[in-house]
């Protein structure tokens, strides 16, 4: 006798029930019209939904510890949750760095206080003490804490010899690094994509190149070594001919892109807007087009929002004073949705995209709807509109270039463990 | 007053040359010859602005853009007060909304800004009632220096149609020349530019003009040469070997001018390195309009002020 039954909710084509049973998929069968509910099971009617697994984001800024008025875990979580995400992994990037047990632990702590039932928070520890670039950070104890990948994301390790000793350490222990590829020199002081609006605008610009350089040396380094690298945030089309090369040659590298590269573009920047202002930059329409196509390829593996919230204040200074950043938690779903529904993403991309794919890279449980999966599961209504305002979203931060527009898809609950989180 | 008339002035800011149309140009800058006669005059100081006031807000220094604006305004009897960088309590340590927030209580009709930071002024119009004149943000635009050059050129040629004008120097970086480069491009002007590599924008192929790597072939035939100041710490930045070279290379000599128009004019919007960027000889020369470009100045920022703090308030007001 299942616990929980989800009656006629819409999974790829189809109109299914799903059994649950203690946490776990029970069953997912083809939707009984006729058939009475079992005795003693709870019924969800969700009719005219759609069903989906729940989203695993690979990267996100929480900013818990040391810049909570940007966001703090509870309300992170808050925004994930809202937003169709069941597990969120969060960058090393807060004050104090996340480089030692004790941070890692603050922030389960308060995740499992916040969300005793979920959503889950999983930490990236740095990959060198105080993302200093200098010394490599106590992985082994990280990881036993329970960070589930490394990364120097927010400042790129510059020397290749120690990122290619941080590799190796970080395979010892079957851990993924996640590399923000930027090259420290060539991207110094730009504030935007470099192009003719850049120029115009009068904005010192950053090349694609320096993305493409530092992605070229992790493709070289993880052929030399034959040790994975995830590519975090990929902006442009120069770095997925690169990265479909290296997929070519048989390279163990993964890589992401954010909505907001598929989906604006450098003119949002345009009368110094300090919302579209984010890094990697926004670049061109035809970056967005081959950043789209390299993911229909699986050339980019998944998604990720790169989320990263500031305070409205923070956002409203002269564009080169303003931090880089774009909340991305709550906006992900439906924005990416809308290219499944226009049709310039299937539906089996989508799901591998933000799902199966982070499950795959960083070894995290993730809703199959075989009997056995965990039953974390969002009920989504894609037909729902909504506009992007601070009141809204509930990140603590609204600073997204997406603010006022209006959007198609909304979450009605989402469910963890097979609990009905909201 | 037909020639001075701000009753079809549409625009409540000055942000960048981009917004005028030609006819709003030339408006402006008859409206400007007429303020020139004034300041001509033995008394040089007329009622138009009395009971205006205007804000100088400088958050980086200028001291010649300062004063010129200065007395602009106070030959139109404005009272202008003055907000510095570093010298004032209402800047120091102070986020830039809320410096214009504290500029908006004080209810002035005007606000001329520089800022170090490219579309400060926009952010700071975008937040006010009143009007916002551009006086340089970051490289962006310096919309008033583009007018009186503009000016100063109509003074000597007449017109701009068929004109040819070189700016030479350090393209990238300046505000100078991008606002010179749409204005006199709407206006006929034929636009040269010539820098090294390094100091040339990302784009400038899009720009409308003819870009030039060799000084002497960049001047060859043209009505005017605009020269550039150059900031000695380009250097420092890895972007020239040494100022020696960048001036054998660069540096506008009698020698290159020699290969312009017998009776070719020169500009820089100063203050100058002399020796570096422009010859001493040619500064100081018959053909040199640095110090016209300096009296041009006056009279352009009070055309520009009458215009905008006069214009009849409209809903329909733009940027
Ligand atoms: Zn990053």
């Amino acid at each position: 006798m299942p616990d929980l039954i989800v009656r006629g909710a819409r999974w790829k084509q189809q109109e299914v029930d799903l059994l649950i049973r203690r946490g776990k998929v029970l069953e997912l069968t083809p939707y009984e019209k006729s058939g009475t509910p079992a005795k003693n099971a709870r019924v969800i009617d969700a009719k005219g939904l759609t069903l989906l697994p729940s989203l695993i984001d690979a990267h996100t800024h929480m900013r818990e510890p040391g810049q909570e008025w940007k966001e703090d875990i509870a309300s992170g979580l808050d925004a994930a949750v809202h937003g169709g995400f069941g597990t969120v992994l969060c960058m090393a990037n807060t004050d104090p760095v996340n480089d030692n047990a004790s941070v890692t632990e603050l922030m389960l702590e308060q995740a499992s206080r916040s969300w005793p039932k979920g959503p889950r928070l999983a930490p990236i520890g740095a990959l060198t003490k105080g993302l200093a670039g200098q010394e490599l950070a106590p992985m082994e104890e990280l990881a036993r804490a329970g960070c589930v990948a490394f990364s120097n994301d927010g400042v790129p390790i510059a020397s290749t010899e120690l990122f290619r000793r941080a590799m190796e350490y970080a395979s010892d222990l079957g851990m993924v690094v996640i590399d923000h590829c930027e090259d420290p020199f060539l991207g110094k002081g730009g504030s935007m994509n470099e192009s003719p609006v850049s120029g115009r605008l009068g904005l010192k610009g950053q090349p694609w190149a320096a993305e493409t350089i530092q992605i070229a040396r992790d493709i070289e380094l993880a052929r030399y070594l034959n040790i994975p690298v995830h590519i975090a945030h990929v902006s442009t089309r120069q770095s997925v001919e690169l990265l479909a090369w290296a997929k070519d040659k048989g390279a163990p590298v993964t890589a992401e892109t954010c909505p907001h590269y598929l989906v604006l573009d450098e003119s949002s920047v345009e009368g110094y807007n300090t919302r579209a202002k984010v890094n990697p930059p926004l670049r061109t329409p035809d970056d967005s087009a081959a950043l789209l196509q390299a993911l229909r390829d699986g050339v980019i593996d998944i998604l990720a929002t790169d989320h990263a919230p500031h305070a409205a204040h923070e956002k409203e200074v002269e564009f080169d004073h303003a931090p880089f950043g774009i909340s991305g938690l709550d906006t992900a779903l439906s924005v990416t949705w809308g290219l499944v529904a226009s049709g310039d993403l299937d539906l089996d991309t989508f799901l591998r995209a933000w799902c199966y794919g982070p499950a795959s890279i960083f070894n995290i449980a993730a809703n199959t709807f075989e009997p056995g999966s965990p039953a974390d599961f969002v009920l989504f209504d894609p037909d729902a509109t909504w506009t992007v305002s601070a009141e809204t979203m509930h990140s603590k931060s609204a600073n997204t270039p997406l603010l006022g527009r209006t959007l198609s898809g909304r979450v009605v609950s989402h469910f963890i463990g097979g609990k009905k989180i909201v | 007053m037909n020639e001075t008339s701000t009753a079809s002035w549409p625009h409540k800011d000055l942000l960048d040359v981009s917004q005028l149309s030609v006819a709003e140009t030339l408006h402006l800058l008859d409206t400007a010859t007429y303020f020139q006669e004034i300041n001509t005059r033995p008394v040089k100081k007329v009622p138009t602005l009395k009971g205006k006031s205007v804000v100088l807000f400088f958050a980086e220094p200028s001291t010649r853009t300062k004063t010129s604006f200065d007395m602009a305004g106070k030959r139109l009897s404005a009272d202008t007060f003055s907000l510095g960088g570093s010298s004032s309590s209402i800047v120091k340590g102070e986020s830039l909304k809320d410096t214009a927030l504290t500029l908006q209580a004080m209810n002035p009709d005007g606000i001329v800004i520089r800022h170090s930071s490219s579309g400060a002024a926009q952010f700071l119009a975008e937040r006010l009632h009143c009007s916002v004149v551009n006086a340089g943000d970051g490289w962006h635009a310096h919309p008033t220096q583009a007018l009186l050059d503009a000016f100063t050129l109509r003074e000597q040629w007449g017109e701009f149609k068929g004109k040819t004008l070189t700016i030479l120097g350090d393209i990238a970086h300046s505000r100078v020349a991008r606002s010179n480069v749409l204005l006199l491009n709407k206006l006929g002007v034929n636009v040269r530019l010539c820098a090294p590599r390094t100091l040339l924008p990302m784009g400038v192929e899009s720009w409308p003009v003819d870009v030039y790597g060799d000084l002497h072939k960049a001047v060859t035939g043209v009505d005017a040469v605009m020269c550039l100041r150059l900031q000695l710490e380009r250097q420092a930045a890895g972007l020239l070997p040494d100022l020696r070279e960048y001036s054998r290379r660069f540096c506008l000599t009698p020698d290159a001018m020699a290969k312009a128009k017998k009776d070719a004019k020169v500009l820089h919007p100063g203050p100058m390195n002399r020796g570096l960027e422009i010859s001493s000889v040619l500064a100081d020369a018959d053909g040199s309009l640095v110090l016209n470009q300096v009296a041009s100045g006056v009279a352009v920022r009070m055309a520009i002020l009458y215009l905008h703090l006069m214009r009849p308030e409209r809903s329909g007001d733009t940027r």
